[in-house]
């Protein structure tokens, strides 16, 4: 039984408020052979520009220093890919930083901007991520996503990281899942909604008409998983510009305000020792007593089935933005839907649900847009962007994408930004005939869950309208 | 590519001694599209690394012998103390202390049972495993961690009792040398090369 210090566990305290500006992203896709990455780079940076009014070399006036997430160099065959992207934007002589946590990248570029602008070092920050896993075969690019796991002790098993993962989804599956028929369909039930959400962007690399059969009946993966069950490899950047106070008001009207905090655990799943759970703000010490006994095998906390990361990464963010109860303080989420599995493992690592529950956020139709069960607006809709599975997963890219999402819909532009004709027409997609407004109709805050892999990093950024903040309690 | 050429590295008196050919080169190509236009090129390669196992070689070799080495925690001043870490810890997350190497064969012989399973048929590129692999992780008695590894013979299932067997004929000093099978599998039965240590 492990344990951490208070220290370890402090709330982090910011000397200045930190906002969201603006952000933009490239058209998503499993490869874009016609373009370079620096391109798909600056088709997201001009889209951040032009949502708020001003041309490229406007914005490019007030940034002071850049952040840039890329998790592969395998994948990009360029150290210093970043030096490559910062030249071409044209943004010398700034100061840069290249940033890589495997699959929470994106999340972690942007905990790096944020204490910047924080701590006062610079007014206004480029945070821009993006990957490229389109240029080698995929049985090498699987050998490079293995790479990430430990070289000596896993990757020679296979090569493949999916079979790593795979065992906490197996471990998820019996003890919580009690390997029940229901619980299949809700995990399929996740692939059939993220994939349809990804209809109305024009960005998703992955948008599908589906039913919970389709996704049962693909192929398997690694049971439980089914090829409809994973996410997406894909092509694609992603950018967010955090700013001070005043600058963020002379760039815009609406910034929001954004906290970012990060947690981490072991890379090798191998090294989990047990330890108590710690707790959410709505959570209490007596209510996981009994959880071996509801769950037989459950009692190991994290186990293989905990991501004690993105415990850390709520447990830490929450506290800095007044955050009690997720379901009520956010209007939607974005979560780091790798696997239909895993997405429900998250809902109970950052709150949504208890730890054993979280199937009940997608069975009582919480997770949705609009409740399917009551026709009324879902209570916290999640992945609206179509997530992992349904738009993208660039991995330097996606917990930006993530975080501008959730931000289009505080902004109440997210009609503005998925149904122009023109954008469907640009990327050379076709809008479909039922097209729909995903707009979460009053949203003041929201969520993006950033995630590595089997769990060894993941970010927790949380946006906040001005005008809705959370009164901040002491823990 | 002959492999006699390929590179062969020894250390002697604290410094890499390098034999044979540690890349080959060869051309690239053009990548066009069906008008003939050039969108790219191919940039082929073939590299062989060096890799030290520096205070973990004693586990690969020893997987060699047939045998699996764990280490332990010993400062009676830490929290872990007494902490056994299979995978092997050189040091001590805790405290930072060097650990103490024990042989943790018999413990795995008598006690070792699958945690959790996984069964896949896809593998990355570079793979050597037969397919399915069945990727088995290991908890043992008084062991604060759960090993991966893998299951060449039978079917697993959570709770299951198995044995370590290694690759003792043909050692590639790599963690594919350690594998489970379940108890009272017969030596007979074991994949080419494993015998039970
Ligand atoms: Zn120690």
């Amino acid at each position: 039984m492990i344990t951490f210090s208070k220290q370890q566990l402090k709330v982090p305290e910011m000397s200045k408020p930190v906002y969201l500006v603006t952000g933009g992203m490239s058209k998503f896709g499993r490869s874009i052979p016609e373009k370079r990455t620096e391109e798909l780079v600056i088709d997201s940076f001009i889209e951040a520009a032009e949502f708020i009014g001003k041309t490229p070399a406007d914005l490019k006036r007030y940034i002071h220093s850049c952040y840039y997430g890329h998790f592969a160099d395998h994948f990009g065959d360029q150290l210093l890919g970043e030096s490559v992207i910062h030249d071409r934007l044209g943004l010398d002589p700034l100061g840069n930083i290249g940033i890589k946590t495997g699959g929470a990248t994106g999340g972690s570029t942007l905990w790096e901007a944020f204490k910047t602008v924080a701590s006062g070092y610079s007014d206004c920050v480029l945070a821009m991520g993006w990957e490229r896993m389109d240029e080698v075969p995929t049985d090498e690019g699987n050998h490079y996503i293995a790479s990430a796991a430990d070289k000596d002790w896993e990757t020679p098993l296979g090569h493949i990281y999916t079979g790593y993962y795979a065992v906490m989804a197996q471990k998820y599956w019996q003890v919580f899942g009690k390997e029940e028929e229901s619980f299949r369909k809700t995990m399929a039930e996740i692939a059939v909604k993220n994939r349809g959400y990804a209809r109305m962007n024009p960005h998703a690399q992955g948008p599908m008409k589906i039913t919970v059969e389709d996704v049962i009946n693909s192929p398997v993966v690694a049971h439980p998983l089914r090829a409809l069950d994973c996410c997406l490899m894909s092509v694609g950047a992603s950018c967010a510009i955090l700013a001070d106070e005043k600058t963020a008001y002379e760039l815009t009207d609406n910034p929001l305000l954004v906290y970012v905090a990060a947690g981490s655990h072991t890379l090798r799943v191998a090294d989990r020792r047990d330890m108590d759970i710690p707790l959410l703000p709505n959570e209490t010490p007596d209510q996981y007593k009994d959880l071996g006994e509801r769950f037989p095998g459950g009692d190991r906390y994290p186990g293989f089935t905990g991501f004690l990361a993105a415990r850390m990464a709520a447990y830490y963010a929450y506290r800095m933005a007044g955050v009690v109860d997720p379901n009520k303080d956010f209007d939607l989420v974005e979560l780091h839907d790798a696997f239909t599995i895993s997405d429900i493992q998250s809902y109970e690592d950052v709150g949504i649900r208890p730890y054993g529950e979280g199937r009940t956020y997608v069975e009582s139709g919480d997770c949705y847009h609009t409740n399917p069960y009551t026709g009324k607006p879902g209570e916290l809709p999640a992945n609206l962007s179509g997530g992992l599975i349904g738009n993208m997963h660039a991995v330097g890219a996606t917990g930006i994408m993530q975080t501008i999402e959730v931000a289009q819909h505080i902004w109440n532009r997210w009609a503005e930004m998925h149904g122009d004709d023109k954008k469907w027409e640009a990327f050379g997609r076709e809008k479909p005939a039922d097209w729909t407004d995903l707009q979460v109709k009053g949203a003041k805050r929201g969520m993006a869950i950033s995630h590595a892999g089997v769990g060894s990093h993941v970010t927790s950024t949380i946006l906040v309208h001005p005008d809705y903040q959370l009164e901040r309690r002491q823990s | 590519m002959s492999t006699e050429a390929r590179g062969k590295v020894r250390v002697e008196g604290g410094k890499y001694r390098l034999n044979g050919k540690f890349h080959y080169a060869f051309p690239n190509d053009p990548i066009r599209n069906e008008e003939g236009e050039l969108m790219g090129v191919t940039n082929p390669r073939d590299v062989t690394h060096i890799h030290m196992y520096g205070g973990e070689a004693p586990f690969f070799e020893n997987l060699s012998k047939g045998k699996l080495l764990g280490t332990k925690c010993e400062n009676p001043d830490c929290d872990a103390h007494g902490s056994v870490f299979v995978p092997f810890r050189i040091h001590c997350p805790d405290c930072l202390w060097k650990n103490t190497i024990v042989d943790m064969t018999e413990t795995a012989n008598k006690g070792a049972s699958v945690h959790t399973f996984m069964i896949t048929e896809r593998t990355g590129a570079f793979n050597t495993l037969e397919k399915p692999i069945r990727f088995v992780n290991v908890e043992f008695e008084g062991v604060s961690t759960i090993l991966m590894g893998y299951l060449p013979v039978g079917e697993p299932e959570m709770g299951m009792k198995v044995v370590p067997i290694f690759q003792t004929k043909s050692p590639t000093f790599t963690i594919i040398d350690l594998a489970w099978v379940p108890q009272g599998t017969l030596e007979s039965e074991l994949p080419e090369g494993f015998s039970f240590g």
